[in-house]
């Protein structure tokens, strides 16, 4: 297996060729944050909290859908790349109804978590306080829009990993929003098939499930992960 | 062999909606009336005669000079028919004559335009009797797909749309990828405020932009290609569906053109009305029947780009400039231009100008020779305040800046870009914060909404600028409004987001006291922005 050598923050790393350059930051442990990337779904690039300086690059990066190279010298946190991904994270809350006390994911809330993780105790810019509507019409599952980040983990999940594309997205600029099907209820879906992945790798309360009340989802975010390896290594018997 | 006379009409949307259409009609009953032979008068629908704020505009090809009316209505027809006949224009035209040698028309150089205005756009035996097609076919039988780059390469062209990467190296980028299909795709999507080139190409000369695609096809080897047209340009559409049916009947598209084995298919996709869609990779996503989201690069399309195929993507003018480089040299069109930025470049004029319309130019003209001396300046006779260019990616050159030569680094130097060629003249009573936040609105309307810096940063701009333009801002506003700008500009993934502040930025930096005197309490505003010009 070839090899590619890169410093991260001063620190040499060695990733397999191919790797991505969020791959290589992890190995140096450099704590790059993500909120659309999720492992075993592919690259979007859309939150852009994982924008890296990369030296001889004129543009910022975003280290999910890079590919690492040999001799790249990588910075994670200059205090440009700190400012800028406080200014996403306020740019998300102020854009959206957030609202941690009374959320289904409060405490397990990844986008709560970036709000830590970059430092953002308030937003600067004013709240949006956008009208934005709840589907609740599938029997086991509710989309609140109020809580949703638009990073599209449901929309791929659904169509790569579970095969169903039941999730896509609608409009455009601020009006855009997750739509199942051709823009209907959820419930009325049939290609739907109730598996919850979608529920299971939403960063934040946008999708839950209904006995969950306030605090109370758990997500497990590395099922897609599990899936694709498991997949791609025939593990099961059947294939 | 004497050249009947000639009327030609602008048949273009411009002079359409002045009422080219009913003049023609008109035209043709007066020569009935006159009982002239059709053959004696040739009445031709062209397409664009530059100067759209005059129409609708007829050239007269008569015995004498060629002469030009403009704002003719259909009571003119018969002195019209007079015109064509005799050499003189009578009294009842002195009015509509236009001077051919004014500066508007004196100090154009048309390449890309060529055509324009002299071929019948719905017809390909006037193109081929133009000469349009002699290229292609030149190329195919003389010309291996290499001499062809080299040929672009030499010429020095870069993209015109807006980006300015040099075509040659575009190419050999397509050419070179690992064997395999590869596709042409022209960018035809032109959606900037204030941009009308490309449709009065296509709308005008349609059989040069298929002639330059079908070139370009060949030296990059690819076999199918599309033309990607917005759904706002229809009368575009329709003539370049017509323009590539009559190509195919001639076997000039198709298989084994020319009796080679060059193969080539060509097809219109029409845009559902999204300006992110010219973002090329939005663009390719669009053409395969998704939804037009940009997405990272690289790869580049030229690497992968429709299923996953080495595409080349040009826009409208590179395409049809391309012709004109095989048929004069590589060498005689670098030699038009300057250092880095050759050849000619087409702008749509308009806005605050005596002369609204199109104007090819060589690059490097400056500024003011294309705004004062082409475009004749501010109507009333006041001092032009600033020019607009790039639409809502660009910026606003301010007036004591516009000795800067047109070129694609003298513009980014100066905060805005090249762009598509749209040229927007500002009068001393434009309010530049309010430029500003009209520009965002756009942006707003038109992001995509993949990437929040785009989605989300530019409503909060947007709101910001609100109240510059109301005057209740605050100096912590405008330290907000620079920071925001900044990130936006660096932290969006496609080039919309990437520009959308620049007609901010652009504006704080020449016009920066409007910012400052749309503050609540302007005297503050300066002791904290602090004054940079």
């Amino acid at each position: 297996m070839s090899v590619v050598t890169l410093t991260v923050n001063g620190q040499d790393v060695a990733v397999p060729a191919g790797a991505s350059l969020l791959e290589a930051t992890r190995a140096a442990e450099a704590g790059v944050p993500t909120l659309c990337h999720l492992e075993g779904l592919s690259p979007v690039a859309a939150c852009r909290l994982c924008l890296v300086e990369v030296e001889g690059s004129g543009k910022l990066l975003t280290a999910c859908s890079t590919q690492a190279a040999e001799g790249m010298v990588v910075h994670t946190h200059t205090p440009r790349l700190r400012e800028y991904r406080r200014m996403t994270v306020e740019l998300f809350f102020a854009e959206g109804n957030h609202v941690c006390a009374v959320c289904v994911a409060n405490t397990h809330c990844e986008l709560q978590d970036m709000a830590v993780t970059v430092g953002m105790d308030h937003s600067r810019f004013p709240y949006q306080y956008p009208q934005r509507s709840v589907d609740a019409s599938h029997p086991q599952f509710s989309l609140d829009h109020n809580r949703c980040i638009l990073c599209t983990r449901c929309v791929r999940v659904c169509d790569e990993i579970e095969g169903a594309h039941v999730w896509d997205i609608g409009s455009r600029g601020g009006q855009c929003h997750i739509v199942a099907g051709l823009d209907e209820p959820w419930g009325q879906v049939q290609a739907c098939t109730s598996c919850g992945k979608c529920v299971e790798v939403c960063p934040t309360g946008a999708l839950f499930r209904n006995t969950d009340t306030t605090a109370e989802k758990q997500p497990n975010t590395t099922l897609p992960a599990l899936l694709r390896t498991a997949r791609e290594q025939h593990r099961w018997h059947n294939q | 062999m004497p050249v009947p006379p000639q009327l030609r009409c602008c048949d273009a949307s411009g002079c359409r909606s002045a009422g080219g259409q009913a003049l023609r009609t008109a035209l043709e009953g007066a020569r009935d009336a006159a009982g002239l032979d059709p053959a004696a008068l040739t009445i031709k629908p062209v397409g664009c005669l530059r100067l759209c704020g005059s129409g609708p505009l007829v050239a007269c090809d008569g015995p004498g000079p060629t002469q030009l009316f403009g704002g003719v209505a259909a009571e003119h027809a018969g002195a019209l028919i007079a015109a064509g006949i005799s050499s003189g224009s009578g009294d009842a035209l002195a009015a509509h004559r236009l001077d051919l040698e004014d500066p508007f028309f004196a100090l154009q150089q048309p390449v890309v335009l060529e055509g324009c205005g002299h071929v019948n756009p719905e017809s390909i035996d006037d193109a081929l009797a133009f000469g349009t097609y002699a290229q292609l076919h030149r190329v195919l039988q003389e010309l291996t797909p290499e001499q062809v780059r080299d040929e672009v390469r030499r010429s020095g062209l870069r993209g015109r749309g807006g980006a300015g990467y040099p075509t040659g190296l575009k190419w050999d980028t397509v050419a070179l990828q690992p064997p395999g299909p590869r596709y042409v795709v022209c960018n035809a999507d032109e959606g900037d405020p204030g941009a009308f080139m490309d449709r009065s190409v296509l709308e005008s000369d349609p059989h040069r932009l298929i002639e330059g695609m079908a070139i370009a096809a060949y030296a990059v080897g690819a076999e199918r290609g599309f033309v990607y047209v917005r759904a706002e340009y229809p009368l575009a559409i329709e003539r370049l569906r017509l323009a590539l049916q009559q190509a195919r009947s001639r076997h000039l598209l198709g298989n084994h053109i020319d009796g080679t084995t060059f193969n080539l298919r060509l097809e219109v996709r029409v845009g559902a009305g999204a300006y992110v869609c010219g973002e090329e990779t939005a663009l390719l996503r669009s053409i395969q029947g998704q939804r037009g989201m940009p997405q990272p690069r690289p790869p580049f399309p030229a690497q992968s780009g429709l299923w996953g195929a080495p595409t080349l993507i040009n826009n409208v003018e590179t395409f049809t400039a391309v012709p004109a480089i095989l048929r004069q040299g590589g060498d005689w069109y670098a030699a038009i231009g300057t250092e880095h930025s050759k050849g000619t470049k087409v702008f749509a004029l308009s806005g605050a100008v005596v002369n609204t319309g199109l104007v090819e130019v060589p690059m490097g003209t400056p500024l003011r020779t294309v705004v004062e001396v082409i475009g004749g300046g501010v109507p009333d006779g006041s001092p032009i305040k600033a020019v607009q260019t790039g639409g809502p990616s660009g910026g606003c050159i301010p007036a004591e800046r516009l000795d800067t030569p047109v070129d694609y680094e003298s513009l980014l130097e100066l905060g805005s870009m090249m762009g598509s060629g749209g040229m927007v003249v500002m009068g001393g009573a434009t309010s530049m914060p309010e430029v500003a936040r009209h520009f965002m609105g756009f942006s707003v309307n038109e992001s995509c909404g993949k990437c929040v810096p785009c989605r989300a940063g530019t409503v909060q701009l947007a709101q910001l600028l609100d109240r510059f333009v109301e005057r209740r801002a605050t100096p912590a506003d405008l330290e907000r409004l620079d920071a925001l700008c900044q990130m936006v500009k660096v932290t969006s993934l496609c080039g919309l987001g990437q520009s959308a502040p620049n007609p901010v930025l652009s504006t704080l930096r020449w016009f920066r006291h409007e910012y400052e005197a749309a503050c609540r309490e302007p005297a503050t505003c300066v002791a904290a922005g602090g004054v940079e010009r």
